[in-house]
């Protein structure tokens, strides 16, 4: 099976306060930890376990630039077969539909089987991968949780709904599905891994290399755009309860007991 | 505004969905003066017995009518959309599960706009609407352009829109089935099999009075034995958030959130969570919520009634002892 892994390289939120910088047209970047969207490492981890049971490749691709070639490492340390760096000048300022266009173009080189998407970015809308799948007009599911192959026709995916309930189907393929975090545990990469891979030559494919017209993607092809972050107005919020660890846990058994929150 | 709005409405059970009172909300802060049809899909008395309740709402109910949308398949109903919606319309769907799976491609299909998630609007201009996002679990915001000249397809969170519950219309239903049906019933590269519903876990913290609820804030498996520790001396119950169970930490019947467990317990300790939507989406009925988080930015503190900025690790043990030293 030829699967391919779309991935983003993102802020990770847990590990960093996202805060606005001074004037408002971006967020402050200079201190922030990056890494692979939390939900593409689970992409990725299961298209290598469909891998090494049904034999075929992972390729791993990325639009962006330069500073993205470390996200697409990372995943082939985490045992991806390829990766596949796409990049433009013209692709900068793309929107969800620009960059599932131009994901198209690079699907469309290859005879892929799947293709795995995260079920949202931490920055972002879940809307990559459904784009995708209706620009290919391959069928689609979101919010995978189960991926169970059938053989190479037809796979059957569970879908998480609300409750923790899941909804069942069939698909054919070859399809598009956005993978939803806790579908599998997402193997650890160590440091001797991402050195093994530290020197591989990532191959960069541009407009041209895709056939790209580009009046159809970046700035000039989106129908949606940033205009800029800011902080919402916050509402009266919580009463911040301050003071030593000692009267902060005074007034905290106050609130308990009489919201009966200590039995 | 000359283009119609279109509202997509969840239902099940022959009940609609909370969104639907929050979609006429959001379609009237797009345009004050418009009048909003309200789209559905499903099969037989049920689908009925949500159109009857939705013509007091919305000017237009355009049903359609399936034995095959019995259980509505987004690949399925995505492809009838297309045939019985306009070009250029705006079309409202909430951004949830469901929403999620049909939203995106439905755009494409009609060569319309994408805006997904959006809280709020901001009045459109020359063509653009001026709305508003929330990026990195809610802490920054945007305002973002969307050029609904050629039709918009809009998702909406829920919650961000007061429920208009003037109950001001007398629509009427328009059977819209065989429009939709024009050319055979689509989609048929994925076929929905069954639902499987959740297990249940040994406990049932939909029935709680006090949660304590741990996050990702707690770092690693070992440390969950103080959140045991501070629950035992609390007499409390033990939630979490949605990574926890992703590590397996703790099984998925403990999961708050639109993905998990709906809770309405008197008190809620929030303990390292950040305060995403589909988390605090989860918790109902007004309890008195606590917050934990060393951010002082962190969103929880906007849905908390109390909160404290601090380590939860050096935190908890030290508000443990004191509880079991004041029990005696
Ligand atoms: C309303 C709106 C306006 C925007 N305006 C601007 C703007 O003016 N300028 C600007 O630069 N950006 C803008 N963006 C951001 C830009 O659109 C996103 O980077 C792009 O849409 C995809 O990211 P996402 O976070 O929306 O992806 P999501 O759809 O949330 O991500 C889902 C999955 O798609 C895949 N994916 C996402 N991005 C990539 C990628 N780059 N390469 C490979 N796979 C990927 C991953 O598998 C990911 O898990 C805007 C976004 C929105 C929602
Ligand atoms: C379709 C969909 C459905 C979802 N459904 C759910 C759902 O049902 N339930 C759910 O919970 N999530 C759900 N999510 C995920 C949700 O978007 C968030 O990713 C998730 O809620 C984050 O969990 P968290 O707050 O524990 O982790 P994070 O967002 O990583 O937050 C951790 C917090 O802990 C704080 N912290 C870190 N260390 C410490 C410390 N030592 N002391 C004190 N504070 C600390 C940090 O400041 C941060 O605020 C869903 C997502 C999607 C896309």
């Amino acid at each position: 099976m030829e699967i391919l892994v779309c991935i983003k390289r993102a802020p990770d939120t847990s590990e960093n306060e996202i805060e606005v910088n001074r004037d408002g047209t971006d967020i402050e970047r200079d201190d922030l930890v990056y890494s692979v969207n939390e939900w593409d490492n689970y992409a990725v981890e299961e298209a290598i376990q469909i891998r090494d049971k049904m034999g075929g490749s992972v390729t791993v691709v990325t639009v962006g630039d330069e500073d993205d070639e470390e996200v697409i490492r990372r995943e082939m340390a985490m045992g991806a077969d390829h990766g596949i760096l796409l990049s433009d000048e013209t692709f900068k300022g793309s929107d969800g539909r620009g960059i599932s266009a131009i994901l198209k173009a690079e699907v469309e080189k290859k005879n892929y089987d799947l293709i795995l998407t995260g079920a949202q970015a931490d920055d972002g809308a879940g809307q990559v991968g459904g784009i995708l799948a209706a620009m290919l007009d391959w069928p689609y599911a979101s919010l995978v949780n189960f991926i169970d192959v059938i053989d190479d026709k037809k796979i059957k995916v569970g879908r998480e709904i609300a409750g923790g309930n899941q909804e069942m189907h069939e698909i054919d393929l070859p399809c598009v599905l956005s993978i939803q975090t806790g579908i599998n545990e997402p193997r650890y990469v160590g440091i001797r891994g991402i050195r093994k891979v530290a020197s591989l030559e990532i191959p960069v494919h541009t407009a041209g290399d895709l056939g790209i017209a580009p009046e159809s993607v970046g700035e000039s092809g989106a129908r949606t755009k940033r205009l800029d972050y800011f902080v919402p107005e916050l509402g009266e919020g919580a009463e911040i309860l301050e003071g030593s660890t000692e009267e902060i846990i005074d007034k905290l058994l106050e609130f308990l007991k009489a919201k009966g929150g200590i039995k | 505004m000359a283009q119609q709005v279109f509202a997509y409405i969840i239902h099940k059970e022959g009940v609609a969905d909370d969104t639907a009172l929050e979609m006429i909300a959001a379609a009237r802060k797009l345009d004050p003066d418009a009048s909003v049809a309200a789209v559905i899909a499903g099969a037989g008395a049920e689908l009925d017995a949500v159109c009857r309740e939705l013509v007091s709402s919305f000017s237009e109910v355009w049903k359609i009518d399936n034995e095959a949308l019995a259980y509505v398949n987004a690949e399925v109903l995505r492809r009838m959309l297309v045939r019985i919606l306009p070009k250029d319309g705006i079309v409202l769907v909430p951004h949830e599960h469901f929403g999620m799976d049909l939203a995106p491609g439905l755009s494409i299909m009609l060569d319309a706009a994408y805006l997904p998630d959006a809280v709020d609007f901001e009045g459109v201009e020359d063509g653009k609407l001026k709305a508003v996002r929330e990026e990195y679990t809610g802490q920054v915001s945007t305002h973002v352009h969307c050029d609904i000249s050629q039709g918009a397809v809009i998702t909406v969170r829920p919650g961000s829109f007061k429920a208009d519950e003037s109950k001001s219309a007398s629509g009427k239903i328009v059977d819209k089935t065989a429009e939709a049906m024009e050319g055979g019933l689509p989609g048929g590269a994925r076929r929905f099999l069954e639902v499987v519903e959740a297990e249940v876990g040994d406990v049932d913290i939909t029935k709680s009075d006090v949660l304590v609820s741990v996050g990702r804030g707690i770092e690693d498996e070992d440390n969950l034995e103080m959140i045991f520790d501070l629950a035992e001396a609390m007499g409390a119950d033990i939630s979490c958030s949605r990574p926890i169970v992703d590590a397996k930490w703790l099984e998925k019947s403990r999961q708050v959130g639109t993905s998990g467990q709906t809770v309405k317990p008197k008190v809620y300790m929030a303990l390292g969570i950040s305060g995403a939507f589909q988390h605090v989406g989860g918790i109902k009925g007004a309890p008195f919520i606590i917050a934990i988080n060393k951010n002082p930015k962190a969103p929880i503190f906007q849905a908390a009634d109390v909160g404290i900025v601090d380590d939860i690790l050096d935190f908890i043990p030290e508000l443990t002892d004191r509880i079991n030293e004041m029990k005696g």
